[in-house]
């Protein structure tokens, strides 16, 4: 074989495109022309105590799309995810380094509303938490929080945000019934209408699906196609097929030799389960990790 | 190392693919040899036969499906199950092309024509080594090897031309073999497809290694269009 040595020049290799698969509609969106960055993190380290949970962290979310955080258990997913709305600020000695953007806005900054964090960025957790109150008032109790009073627009807002989570037609009968009634596909749907409710920017889902059975996993999926189209997601799963299916982006996160969770690799989720640059990347989503 | 069934399901997978090779490889032996010795009978032989090389691509088919469907396999095993889908494919139609030159020699029966012997032999050699090698490259997943491949192939372009001509000269000379000298025509150009489908596996041995989807062409005719073989 060594006798031909020839270039590619040489042979005529005539480069025709990159295998380009998509999971959502159209074209994959163009990583080096994001339209809208939403949320990023800036250099972020996150500390719990003394232990760094999180190294240096750079990660842009693009409006309007779903990203997926992917990695093994420990590798700081859930903590970065958290950190988008400051829910790590309920966590003693929890603390920051670097910035969190929302809007251009650092949300660690001194003098930032933390409520108001917390309602432009809404939080959907593993198991449905529905509140031990009528359906009508999970989803009615946010706009309250907010002074909204007023009988009509309290039922608009909960008739809209059932309708956006596709709940509605499964519950109008039966809105005063206590949340904790209606199966746990719908309680998860239930949940994420509460977060709508209050008009967010950006939805964070933590394992949203973990806790249902295949038929709600795949409502929920469908949902997140829908409000992706108004809402900027982010979502954490332990399932690989999920985050392949639902994604248009996918971040995957390792922990490094201190143990602290670094980002290893980020790019178009067609690109991360085709053909993932980094060997680590790679040995996950094979599933050849470990 | 985890993920060990479906790395165990590659692996049969994997050699039943060289399998197949090796039996087109044979077949297409078989073939020009029953054209030297005008044989009929080993003819029909090898046109029955290939219905194994038909079943054993389906089945190779049939495995990766599954695999997909249980193992949802991602980056690297997925791109080499669906380049393997692609080389069956690729395999099985040279299967045709060995099937199409017996059929040559059942058409030519024991009439008198000149069949310029040398260069489909040479042709045969060259092509089966190139269907070889780029096997070899294609299962040890050495993109480097696969592009050095396709040089070969310019020496079976050349052998096929001169072929060409002397069957071309010889009809021109004897106008009543014309029918014959253009079943003979027929076995040079699917020896020289079966090269050119050599080349597309090295193809696919790129895709696994870089994910990128290349055209190796030594040059720019692609007579895909006018392909047959059988």
């Amino acid at each position: 074989m060594n006798e031909f040595n020839p270039s590619i020049n040489e042979i005529g290799v005539r480069k025709l495109q990159l295998a380009r698969l998509s999971v959502g509609e159209g074209e994959p969106p163009d990583l080096d022309n994001l339209a809208e960055i939403k949320m990023q993190t800036v250099d972020l380290d996150f500390y719990y105590g003394k232990f760094k949970a999180l190294a240096n962290i750079n990660l842009s979310i693009q409006a309007r799309k779903i990203t997926a955080i992917i990695g093994p258990s420990g590798c700081g997913k859930s903590t970065l995810l958290r950190g988008f709305n400051r829910m790590n600020d309920l966590v003693p000695h929890a603390r920051v380094e670097g910035k969190i953007l929302l809007d251009d806005q650092d949300i660690y900054a001194p003098g930032v509303d933390v409520v108001d964090i917390r309602r432009r960025v809404g939080m959907v957790f593993q198991r449905p938490n529905p509140f031990p109150m009528s359906i009508h008032d999970n989803v009615a109790y946010g706009p309250r929080l907010y002074g909204i009073n007023k009988r009509s627009t309290l039922n608009e807002f909960v008739e809209k945000s059932l309708r956006q989570s596709a709940l509605w037609d499964e519950v109008k009968d039966k809105l005063d019934q206590s949340g904790m009634s209606i199966s746990g596909g719908q309680q998860q749907r239930l949940c994420i209408a509460r977060a709508l409710a209050v008009e967010p920017d950006v939805i964070l889902m933590d394992e949203p699906a973990s806790a249902l059975d295949p038929v709600s996993t795949l409502k929920i999926e469908d949902l997140m196609q829908t409000l992706k189209l108004s809402y900027t997601i982010v979502i954490v799963t332990h399932n690989m097929q999920q985050a392949a299916r639902v994604s248009d982006f996918t971040a995957f996160m390792m922990i490094d030799e201190n143990r602290a969770g670094k980002l290893v690799e980020f790019g178009n989720t067609p690109q991360i389960f085709t053909n993932p640059k980094n060997k680590q990347t790679e040995e996950y989503v094979t599933g050849r990790f470990g | 190392m985890t993920r060990e069934v479906l790395s165990q399901h590659i692996q049969q997978i994997k050699d039943e693919v060289l399998l197949l090779g090796s039996m087109i490889e044979e077949t297409t032996l078989h073939s020009i040899d029953a054209l030297k010795q005008r044989d009929i009978e080993a003819s029909h032989q090898i046109i029955e036969d290939d219905i194994l090389i038909n079943e054993k691509r389906f089945a190779i088919e049939n495995a990766i499906i599954i695999l997909i469907a249980t193992q949802q396999p991602m980056a690297h095993d997925l791109r080499l199950l669906a380049a393997i889908l692609e080389v069956d494919s690729e395999l099985e139609r040279m299967g045709d092309y060995a099937k199409g030159i017996a059929k040559t020699v059942i058409h030519l029966g024991d009439a008198e024509v000149a069949i310029p012997m040398h260069e489909i032999e040479s042709m045969a050699e060259k092509a089966i080594n190139m269907l070889h090698l780029a096997l070899g490259t294609f299962i040890s997943e050495n993109a480097a090897q696969a592009y050095q491949i396709p040089k070969l192939d310019d020496e079976v372009d050349a052998l096929y031309v001169k072929g060409y001509r002397l069957v071309v000269s010889a009809m021109i000379a004897n106008p009543s073999t014309i029918d014959h000298g253009n079943y003979l025509i027929w076995v040079l150009h699917n020896l020289e497809r079966l090269a050119d489908r050599a080349i597309n596996i090295c193809e696919r041995t790129v895709f696994i290694a870089t994910g990128e989807l290349l055209e190796l062409a030594t040059n720019d005719e692609d007579d895909s269009e006018a392909e047959d073989g059988e």
